[in-house]
């Protein structure tokens, strides 16, 4: 049976619990669901896109954790000015 | 003489609370300490039956707290131990028979009488646990290594963490190495690095654990189980004691080359 889950890539159930746990974790913590992460995203990019040009499918927002205190990491790159180049 | 209060706590019903009170009690006691238990589970009393003090009760919690007896005579002496005794919880009223502050008075009250008073809280995150960590000076946070236990330990540590209670240091109890070993159980390590905060201690799952309640004789009386050495190795490290963790999942080379990937 173990062999055959290693086989076909299935990992234990050990493995299930912790990265499902990481996740609920995450949210009870800081009270913020996925659906709320994901709005915040695209509000960001809109303000962001305001002032400077960013590739919106490029953007990520995760929620890191230290201890027992999360951050949230942005990482959003910079898109080279059409303007520059063009001169 | 003053008494440190520490509480017993978890957030999820049934991981081992009033288990770990009875013996971490027994174990301090052999340690020549003189220690107060406290049921702090009112309406559900348990801490009585297993410390097989049940028949000897006449007062209790709310008797203290309602002027009907003096503190003295709700403590019921274990006759094993020198000093070791049990204050228990009321089981015809609820929980809003006592307050905090309530709980606050009992523990400035006995604190100059003994050297711990350990409190057994009830599951839960409302009034009964508010009464166990009221006078608190540490807070021992118990859990299984299971989903939702875990998730329940981190809601307790949280709010904790708000009311600035602690310092707070976590049990892991139940923990059944031939699961960890097949991945089929979260580790130590897991729960450690789930949870963040420091460890006190690490119980087997132990039969002997249900036989010993059966009689009413907690494990810790006996030296020679796991689950009962346990017991002993937290009420030493309470003690200030550094004690190594005896590694229960036991991991030795070959089970770690073939446990394979992650
Ligand atoms: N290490 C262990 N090995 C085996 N059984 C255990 C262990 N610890 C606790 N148990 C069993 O688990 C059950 C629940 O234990 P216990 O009553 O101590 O939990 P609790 O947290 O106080 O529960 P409650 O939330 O209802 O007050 C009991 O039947 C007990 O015998
Ligand atoms: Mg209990």
């Amino acid at each position: 049976m173990e062999f055959f889950n290693r086989m076909i890539g299935r990992k234990k159930s050990a493995g299930n619990a912790k990265e499902r746990l990481q996740l609920v974790l995450i949210h009870d913590r800081t009270d913020l669901a996925p659906s709320a992460l994901n709005a915040m995203k695209d509000e960001l990019i809109e303000v962001i896109s305001r002032y400077v040009e960013i590739d919106p499918t490029a953007v990520s927002i995760n929620i890191a954790k230290e201890g027992r205190s999360q951050r949230l990491v942005a990482d959003i790159p910079l898109r080279i000015s059409n303007r520059r180049r063009l001169k | 003489m003053t008494a440190k209060v520490a509480t017993v706590t978890s957030g999820k019903g049934g991981v081992g609370k009033t288990t770990a009170v009875a013996n971490i009690a027994v174990g301090l006691a052999s340690l020549g300490q003189r220690v107060v238990c406290i049921d702090g589970d009112i309406g559900l009393r348990n801490l009585d039956v297993v410390l097989g003090l049940e028949n000897r009760i006449v007062y209790d919690l709310v008797d203290v707290v309602e002027g009907r007896c003096r503190l003295r005579q709700a403590m019921i002496r274990d006759k094993r131990l020198p000093e070791l005794y049990l204050i228990p919880a009321s089981q015809t009223r609820d929980k809003s028979a006592v307050s905090p502050s309530d709980m606050v008075r009992l523990c400035d009250d006995l604190r100059q009488e003994c050297d711990w008073i350990l409190i057994d809280s009830p599951a839960g995150i409302e009034r009964g646990f508010r009464n166990s960590i009221a006078a608190a000076n540490l807070v021992l946070v118990m859990t299984n290594p299971e989903v939702s236990a875990v998730r329940d330990a981190d809601r307790v540590i949280g709010l904790l963490d708000a009311e600035e209670k602690g310092p707070v240091h976590l049990v892991i109890n139940r923990i059944k190495p031939s699961m960890v070993k097949r991945g089929d159980m979260l580790s130590v390590e897991d729960v450690l690095d789930l949870l963040a905060i420091h460890l006190i201690g690490i119980v087997p799952d132990d039969e002997n654990v249900i036989v010993a309640s059966n009689r009413g004789t907690p494990l810790a009386f006996d030296n020679k189980s796991k689950a009962g050495m346990a017991f002993h190795n937290i009420a030493r490290r309470l003690m200030g004691e550094d004690v190594p963790f005896v590694d229960v999942e036991n991991q030795g080379f070959l089970q770690r080359l073939f446990s394979g990937r992650k």
